[in-house]
């Protein structure tokens, strides 16, 4: 090698060299450069941009919803609650041994096989730092079995949480409703950020009507949260709105007492304040226990529901479709007399049957030997076909309907509660509308006496019967009369929403209509003399009674229904309102298949009034009967027993 | 620890002490290198979540790493360009020994256990590659004939293939720096450096051509991780939010929350200046690239200064492969390059690294220590 450098250029390679680190050392400097620029650019000018992002990974808002709005009666019963429940919650990433974890809850508490099956496919989708329940609604009992034994079981605890509550169960079931878990479809119609943190919606009654004040606002959490998104601390709290609470104008006493006085019967009762529209009461029997709704009903439960040939689901009082019968007799006297086609002298014959000019085909009276020659007043009172054969014959359906309308009939009376049908008033339009042929003069006879294709609901025959009680002056009925402010405390009454006046075009329309509904309560032939009679009140009432399914005219009288299967018995109708000088309440009952209006229905209004007026239920109490009535002003009436006399 | 055969080779070699043995030692070299592990020490305390324990068991290898430094220090340049093909020749036979019996880890085959130690072969051919390239073409006419240029790919292509199969290409990449740079200041023929990039750049469309399309998908994201946010690219779109949202003064020490709530993955080994970039901004980033700057500039200067070529090659290697390193990590981290695994020097947490690359400082310490005076 030493050869070789004798002929190195020693002092070339040394230039060479240096060069070269030359070269290096202005590369390696663009290097640096380039970091720099880079540098520059991630943490000067995209500064912004990446500091969002860095919150965005760090920072998580979690809902923190709101506690529901309680439910109260006019009187302040509880009908609405939120009761604690414990819940026992498994942590995923807190258990070693998940398996093994179970089967040890297992010995110790009563979880089925069906609740591990739901929390295996909860857990599945969610997230392992959060807590899922394996067993809801602990008893005590449970609760303090797992607290002895809990050290063992790490990852598993109690946790409290607020359950929806229905103290009064059934009775209240269709008007107060329930809550249920939120579906997919909901979240489509309502607005998502109103319901982070919650899983229950009002599904039915005020529950759903009013969900927007009962809901509340949820308020939010800022949680810094690490990667896995376990939550370190919280950073920001911003406390949501809790639900108001509602103050309904439904009276419990009348409510239980109405259910109770249907007996075995199913139907409809609704009872209005006629001075500003407050709904006392509105059953609907049979009922269903709203706290199955609660926590997810099974899918047979809800079969067994939706099978029963009872319908409990069916809101009778606001769904259910009825003819009205002879209920509608008073309003037949109303539009006569407004119409000038009655007044208080007008008399038709009654022979036992009506037959149209021209025709051969006798239109009978329920009362085959007829009623004589009857006045407006005495009509009503006896509830005799022929003379209101004769008013809707001089009056037309055009006139009917004209006049009848104004009460309601035909439309929804606005009453805050979700799902309430129309009815039908009869009409030409409608009849070559839906039935294809034109109006057949007979139809209107029918129409008269509430047959044919009325239909009608229990709140629409309350609500005109609270109108005559007012002789003319309505409010729209409502189920809420306050909403009680969580956060302030205040209570806001809610304005009852006036109608236009009814003003009757002859001077004593109203009269007659009243006269008439009083003597059939409370004189002597009277259609519900025997069960109003001894009302320490002025009652003015109407029985009715309507065909279920079409039977001919004349093929027999109400008095041959015993023999007939109950589902073809015709239903029982009555209307009543209290006292008639001074209207405090207004009632309508509907009982399916209860014949007579008279006797099924009729009973049930006068206990509701008892109950309303006096405090207490005097009809078929012997005791109470005959005694002179305690004060009858409600507002001071004794606190609520619970049950009512029979 | 790569330290063993070194440590051999620390027994004294008689070479004349007129001073203490610190004398060996280039104070410049010494206080940056204690600077930037000073900073690294501070920045895994955080990064690694406020672990002590991480941090003294790094500052012990820190110790060692400075330990076997001023050791190789004291030897003779003469000495290691002795030794530089036996040591090559050695890691060689290790790297070989690894393949066919190494210990995995990371679903890679680099570890080689011997009694208690563990130790990556290829740590070692770090500093064998620069040794034996420089003392190859120390004996040699430069600027290197095609033979000797030949002659010199073939040291560095062997061993660089044998830590690309394990497969390490981050250490792959930095061996072949060390052995390219040694060549490249040994006077490579600029028309080769071009004819070589050339060839690459010509094969590269043809290759791309032959490739199935998911083999391009896959290089696609190799080279743009962002295209898989949720995948490769992770890493990479972590980093840069952590980076970024340091802002030019930072969160703060110990403030940044990128590395605190687990969104940076290998916060305090490959990924380690994402956090320093987060708490310590761009401020904190000049600073330490200052430092980085300033001991590549020592290492040029301990070069120029070199009596021969294998001095002068071997130093320019060294420091320049250094260079190398800072800028391959950085370069990852900021989203430059693609994601390979080179840890930042004397920063992230690990010891192979650290030992070897101090080592390599105490090879550059005794260059600059042994001048003698020249006559000619």
């Amino acid at each position: 090698m030493s050869a070789f450098d004798d002929i190195r250029n020693l002092f070339e390679e040394r230039r060479r060299f240096s060069r070269r680190i030359a070269v290096a050392a202005g590369v390696g400097a663009l290097m640096v450069v380039l970091l720099l620029l880079r540098l520059v650019q991630l943490q000067i000018f995209e500064h912004t941009y990446y500091s969002t992002r860095s919150d965005d990974n760090r920072m998580r808002v979690v809902p923190v919803p709101p506690v529901r709005g309680l439910i109260y009666d006019r009187q302040g019963v509880l009908l609405a609650q939120n009761l604690p429940s414990f819940d026992l919650v498994v942590t995923r990433d807190q258990v070693p041994d998940l398996k093994a974890t179970i089967t040890a809850l297992r010995e110790i508490l009563p979880i089925t096989d069906d609740d591990v099956q739901r929390f295996e496919a909860r857990i599945r989708a969610t997230p392992s730092y959060r807590a899922v329940p394996l067993l809801t609604n602990l008893s005590q009992e449970n609760v303090a079995k797992f607290e002895v034994d809990r050290y063992r079981y790490q990852g598993v605890d109690i946790q409290a949480a607020l359950v929806r509550n229905y103290p009064l169960g059934k009775s209240a079931a269709h008007v107060v409703g329930y809550v249920g878990g939120i579906t997919a479809d909901d979240l489509k119609r309502v607005d998502p950020d109103l319901y982070a943190g919650l899983d229950r919606i009002g599904r039915a009654g005020a529950e759903r009507s009013h969900e927007d004040l009962l809901r509340g606002t949820p308020g939010t959490k800022i949680v810094e949260a690490n990667a896995v998104g376990r939550p370190l601390r919280e950073l920001n709290y911003k406390p949501g709105v809790n639900g108001s609470n509602l103050y309904l104008t439904i009276d419990t006493r009348l409510q239980t007492v109405a259910q109770e006085a249907l007996g075995d019967l199913n139907g409809a009762v609704v009872a209005i304040d006629p001075r500003n529209g407050d709904v006392l009461a509105m059953v609907s029997k049979p009922g269903y226990d709203p706290a199955m709704f609660v926590n997810g009903l099974s899918h047979a439960d809800y079969q067994a529901l939706l099978k029963d040939p009872d319908e409990p689901l069916y809101d009778r009082a606001l769904q259910g479709l009825f003819s009205p019968g002879s209920t509608i007799k008073p309003f037949m006297v109303f539009a006569g007399m407004q119409a000038g086609t009655l007044n208080d002298k007008t008399h038709f014959y009654c022979p036992g049957y009506f037959t149209l000019p021209g025709s051969s085909r006798r239109f009978r009276c329920w009362k085959r030997t007829g009623h004589g020659s009857l006045t407006a007043t005495q009509a009503i009172q006896q509830s005799c076909d022929v003379f209101f054969y004769n008013t809707a014959f001089q009056l037309g359906i055009e006139r009917i309907d004209k006049y009848l309308a104004p009460f309601g009939f035909g439309r929804v009376t606005g009453v805050d509660l979700p799902g309430e049908r129309p009815g039908l008033l009869p009409s030409p339009e409608w009849v070559r509308a839906h039935r294809g042929h034109a109006w057949y003069p007979g139809e209107t006879l029918n129409t008269g006496i509430g047959q044919g294709i009325w239909k009608v609901t229990a709140l629409q025959l309350a609500q005109a019967t609270a109108r005559v009680a007012m002789r003319g002056v309505g409010f729209v009925p409502h189920v809420v009369q306050a909403i009680g402010d969580s956060t302030t405390g205040r209570v806001t009454q809610v304005a009852p929403q006036p109608l236009p006046t009814i003003v009757e075009e002859h001077p004593d329309a109203w009269n007659e209509v009243i006269e008439g509904m009083e003597m059939a309560a409370q004189q002597p032939h009277g259609t519900a003399y025997s069960i109003m009679r001894d009302a320490p009140y002025r009652v003015a009432a109407k029985t009715g009674s309507a065909q279920v399914i079409g039977m001919a005219q004349d093929s027999g009288s109400q008095h041959d229904q015993v023999d007939i299967p109950v589902k073809y018995r015709d239903n029982a109708l009555f209307i009543s309102f209290a006292p008639v000088d001074d209207p405090k309440i207004a009632v309508a009952v509907i009982a399916e298949h209860g014949v007579h209006g008279g006797s099924a229905a009729a009973p049930v209004a006068r206990k509701v009034m008892d109950m309303y007026l006096v405090g207490r239920v005097l009809y078929g109490n012997k005791e109470a009967a005959g005694k002179p009535p305690a004060a009858p002003a409600p507002a001071s009436t004794p606190a609520f027993a619970g049950t009512a006399n029979r | 620890m790569s330290s063993t055969p070194l440590s051999t080779a620390s027994e004294p070699k008689p070479v004349r002490v007129r001073r203490l043995i610190l004398s060996h030692v280039d104070p410049w070299l010494l206080m940056l290198l204690l600077g930037v592990g000073a900073v690294g020490l501070v920045t895994l305390y955080s990064a690694g979540d406020h672990s002590l324990s991480m941090v003294i068991d790094q500052a012990e290898r820190l110790a060692l790493g400075f330990a076997v430094m001023i050791a190789v220090a004291q030897l003779s340049p003469e000495w290691l360009r002795s030794v530089a093909p036996w040591l090559y020749a050695f890691s060689l036979l290790l790297l070989l020994v690894v393949l066919a019996v190494g210990d995995h880890g990371k679903g890679a085959q680099r570890w080689l256990v011997v009694g208690p130690l563990r130790f990556q072969p290829s740590e070692l051919m770090k500093l064998g590659m620069p040794l034996a390239i420089a003392a190859y073409l120390h004996v040699r006419a430069l600027p290197p004939s095609i033979w000797t240029t030949l002659g010199a790919l073939a040291i560095i292509g062997v061993p660089v293939g044998l830590i690309a199969l394990q497969p390490d290409l981050g250490t792959a990449v930095l061996v072949l720096a060390a052995g390219v740079l040694a060549l490249y200041f040994g006077g490579l023929r600029w028309r080769w450096v071009a004819l070589a990039l050339g060839a690459v750049a010509a094969a590269a469309p043809l290759l791309w051509m032959h490739l199935h399309d998911y083999q391009r998908e896959r290089l696609m994201i190799f080279l743009n991780p962002e295209l898989d946010p949720l995948g490769a690219g992770y890493h990479i779109t972590q980093s840069k939010i952590a980076i970024g949202s340091g802002g030019l003064w930072g969160k703060g020490w110990l403030m940044g929350t990128q590395a605190k709530l687990d969104f940076l993955p290998e916060a305090h080994t490959d990924f380690i200046f994402s956090v320093y970039g987060e708490e310590m901004g761009l401020i904190g980033a000049l600073v330490l690239l200052s430092l980085y700057a300033a001991i590549v500039g020592r290492c040029l200067v301990i070069a120029m200064r070199g009596q021969d070529t294998f001095q002068r090659l071997l130093a320019a290697a060294l420091g320049v492969t250094f260079f190398v390193y800072v800028f391959i990590n950085i370069g990852m981290v900021i989203g430059l390059l693609p994601v390979v695994g080179v840890p930042l020097p004397m920063v992230s947490y690990g010891g192979t690294s650290v030992v070897s690359l101090l080592a390599g400082f105490g090879m550059l310490m005794s260059l600059h220590t042994h001048r003698k005076l020249l006559t000619n």
